[in-house]
């Protein structure tokens, strides 16, 4: 891993694109700005794996469902009721 | 068409229930095609992967549970699966239920989002710090009923 030093205000460049700049620093807190192309999505690591992890979870599920028995009567978009495609007038 | 499904084993599913996701979902990036079902227990949905019938997905539309959810994601994330206005979505949360079922959770920070006339899906990242993971749907919803008397 490179390892490199900055002050408030100094950057690095990644690349020819992607920006990063320290804005200020507060204790332990680094408040960083990023430039970047937008197809580069930029997240916080932690999130990112939470969600990730979250999926594989979501993912292990098996297929035997409970049934929320106090919903069960609440009015349902069907799967299928989706309009055709280019239809967005609807409401 | 013919679909293979982790609920349901091979059944024949109508093509306007096939759903592109170009980015796929955290963790199933290989995966672009899935169709969405009805599950047969309310309110929940399955989101079926196309290409590898062990990968389905339970999801519920968070309001069912939290009527004060609000999608608030990066506005770009959106029109780049072609939503220009909040009516064209379809919302969605992936719900994980463990052995001891009482304890399902749905995950508000990565909401599934579809556009319902492109037939396009995306998981987003939730920019509001209050929506996690993890929300227990039971507790949730008792809350609301709570609350509602």
């Amino acid at each position: 891993m490179l390892i490199l030093s900055r002050k408030v205000d100094e950057s690095i460049i990644i690349g020819d694109e992607i920006l990063v700049s320290i804005v200020d620093i507060k204790g332990d807190q680094v408040k960083l700005g990023i430039q970047a192309p937008k197809d580069v999505k930029v997240y916080r690591q932690e999130v990112y794996e939470a969600i990730q992890q979250e999926n594989l979870a979501a993912a292990r599920t098996s297929a035997d469902l409970p049934e929320i028995k106090r919903l069960s009567g609440k009015k349902r978009t069907k799967a299928q009721d989706t309009p055709d495609s280019g239809d967005t007038s609807q409401r | 068409m013919q679909v293979t499904t982790k609920p349901f084993g091979t059944i024949e599913v109508d093509e306007r229930q096939k759903i592109h996701f170009p980015f796929g979902i955290l963790g199933f990036e290989h995966l672009k095609w899935y169709v969405l079902l009805d599950a047969s227990q309310a309110p929940f949905y399955w989101l079926q992967s196309m290409d590898d019938p062990e990968v389905a997905f339970v999801m519920i539309d968070p309001l069912v549970f939290r009527p004060d959810y609000r999608l608030e994601v990066v506005k770009e994330e959106l029109q780049e699966i072609g939503v220009k206005e909040e009516d064209d979505i379809l919302l969605f949360a992936i719900v994980t239920i463990p052995e001891n079922q009482q304890l399902m959770s749905a995950n508000l920070q990565g909401p599934v989002v579809i556009n319902r006339g492109a037939k396009v899906g995306r998981q987003l990242i939730s920019l509001n710090p209050n929506w996690k993971v993890k929300h227990f749907i039971l507790e949730e919803l008792a809350q609301v009923k709570d609350e509602a008397c």
